[in-house]
């Protein structure tokens, strides 16, 4: 079980959220054109470390959050609100 | 890191020793001479300094794409690498379920080619891999359920695939645990297709590693790939825990890993990585004899020829590479369990293990060239990389050994995410989770 430190109502349960996928991927500019919006829709980087994730506080504040989490060791090291700067992930 | 040991010389396949044509007469025989006249089932190789084929994954694809090479194309100058040892990943970590009861018609193609595979696995690959046809029931529990499973019977008979539509009555004539009127997933009917079934999942692994060792394969294990080294565009080989190996083509079959193989090469692929769950009860008498899947609470169970009733749901739901579940989704697959069949309420769960699926962005694996010349992938499984094994092998044998796509298998393409070629069974749009 997850415990994420929602920054509105204090550390909850994993099963109060529901996952919304990688935090990291910036959305193209309208005129990038065809290539970088298909990149940006289907490729991740998937790594196996640190990963900057959304979650959706669905069954409390309903807020979306940042989460720097590790894909490996299930840490959680930070998390914020939408447009919070995530730390630097380190090793 | 120390340099890697020297390889002794490796025999030719021919000299090796082998574990000679297992049968029935073979078995009475090793009997009488108190078993004194086994011998390892494959050999365990070293590396040579080169190979046509490098495989990266000694898991049921890669294994299968190694055998089919040396059968179907007369290609043995290669070798299998396993970070660990054959038969330890996803390959003996999955619930042992085969069947062809999809949707998209490509799909029905690939997987039921698949099927026919396993049905005479075992004769081509003198192995018992205890394949068991015993039918793969889907309950739905929706009038609109009901219609798309409909649909989908119809759409694999059109294409000669069996399917049968079952009564609440006949469902509960198959499988008499089944509670019909729970009050959660009330039972509307089963969509039934009788060629499903189950197989030995450590014996599929061992059996493709016998055949492929014994066509002259190197099977390479404790062996984990730490870069790939390509120049002017073209791979040239991987570096190893073993030191460099050169190959002509490099095949990754780590599926589960595949984003991390790949981003050796520069490549970013449209996959994440999540875990799937296991679990198996005590061993009880008999009392499922088909494979069982709930639509409604994403539920799977069979019973093993053990007696433990080996079952699953979905993925934990976020991007891992822990080879371990948590508890909310082991709570809510045993609940699904005991709404579904209350009679196994009182049952010990005996283990519970995970595996790191491929989950890719329109639910359909990739057999497929790769940017960098020489590198192709087969990865992408999500959590139906089990009964694709067989036909995965076949294709991606087909793949590497001429340089064109099989034709049941052209439709798994990397670029279709880039040309809107997807192959969307749920029609469900880019999701990762929604396999």
């Amino acid at each position: 079980m997850l415990r994420i430190s929602c920054p509105w109502c204090g550390a909850r349960d994993e099963t109060e959220f529901r996952y919304r996928g990688d935090a990291g991927r910036p959305r193209p500019p309208a005129d990038a054109g065809m290539a970088p919006f298909l990149a940006y829709v289907y490729e991740r980087d998937n790594p196996l470390g640190w990963h900057l994730e959304w979650w959706l506080h669905v069954g409390g504040c309903r807020q979306l959050l940042q989460v720097l989490r590790h894909t490996l060791t299930h840490d959680i090291r930070w998390v914020g609100a939408p447009g919070a700067q995530p730390p630097a992930p380190t090793e | 890191m120390s340099p890697p040991p020297a390889a002794p010389a490796i025999p030719a396949a021919s000299s090796r020793p082998t574990s000679g044509r297992y049968s029935g007469w073979r078995l009475l025989f090793e009997g009488l001479r108190a078993q004194r006249g086994w011998r390892p089932a494959w050999v365990k190789a070293s590396p040579r300094p080169h190979y046509r084929v490098v495989i990266v994954g000694g898991g049921g694809h890669g294994l299968a794409t190694a055998f089919y090479l040396a059968r179907e194309h007369g290609i043995t100058d290669v070798a299998v690498l396993e970070r660990g040892a054959i038969g330890l990943g996803n390959v003996g970590r999955n619930t042992t379920i085969i069947r062809s009861n999809y949707f998209h018609p490509d799909n029905i193609r690939f997987y039921e080619f698949s099927l026919q595979l396993w049905e005479r696995l075992e004769q081509t690959l003198n192995f018992n891999a205890m394949v068991s046809q015993r039918g793969t029931l889907n309950l739905f529990h929706s009038e609109a359920q009901r219609d798309l499973f409909t649909r989908r019977a119809n759409q694999m008979r059109l294409l000669g695939v069996d399917a049968l539509a079952l009564s609440p009555a006949e469902v509960k004539r198959r499988v008499p645990l089944v509670d019909l009127g729970n009050g959660r997933y009330p039972v509307l009917g089963g969509f039934l297709q009788p060629r499903g079934g189950t197989v030995r999942h450590d014996a599929v692994a061992w059996g493709y590693a016998r055949a492929a060792s014994r066509a002259g394969v190197d099977i390479i294990e404790q062996c984990a790939v730490t870069g790939l080294r390509s120049s002017g565009g073209r791979v040239q080989g991987v570096e190893t825990a073993r030191g460099f190996i050169g190959a002509d083509t490099v095949c990754l079959a780590v599926a589960g890993h595949s984003s991390q193989l790949a981003a050796m090469a520069g490549l970013r692929l449209p996959i994440e990585s999540h875990v799937l769950q296991a679990f198996v009860t005590e061993a009880i008498k008999p009392v499922l004899d088909v494979v069982l899947t709930c639509g409604a609470g994403h539920f799977y169970v069979s019973q093993s020829d053990k007696g433990g009733l080996v079952f699953g749901g979905a993925i934990d739901g976020y991007n891992t590479y822990g080879q371990r579940g948590t508890l909310p989704m082991a709570e809510e697959v045993a609940a699904a369990a005991v709404t579904l069949l209350p009679g196994l309420a009182r049952l010990k769960v005996l283990r519970q293990w995970g595996g790191v699926m491929d989950m890719s962005m329109d639910g359909s694996p990739i057999i497929a060239h790769t940017p960098l010349t020489g590198l192709i992938l087969n990865g992408g499984w999500c959590y139906g990389g089990f009964k694709a094994i067989p036909a995965g092998g076949f294709t991606t044998a087909h793949l590497i050994a001429r340089g064109t796509p099989h034709p049941l298998a052209a439709h798994l393409s990397l670029e279709r995410f880039m040309t809107g070629r997807t192959v969307d069974e749920r029609g469900a749009g880019p999701f990762p989770y929604l396999h």
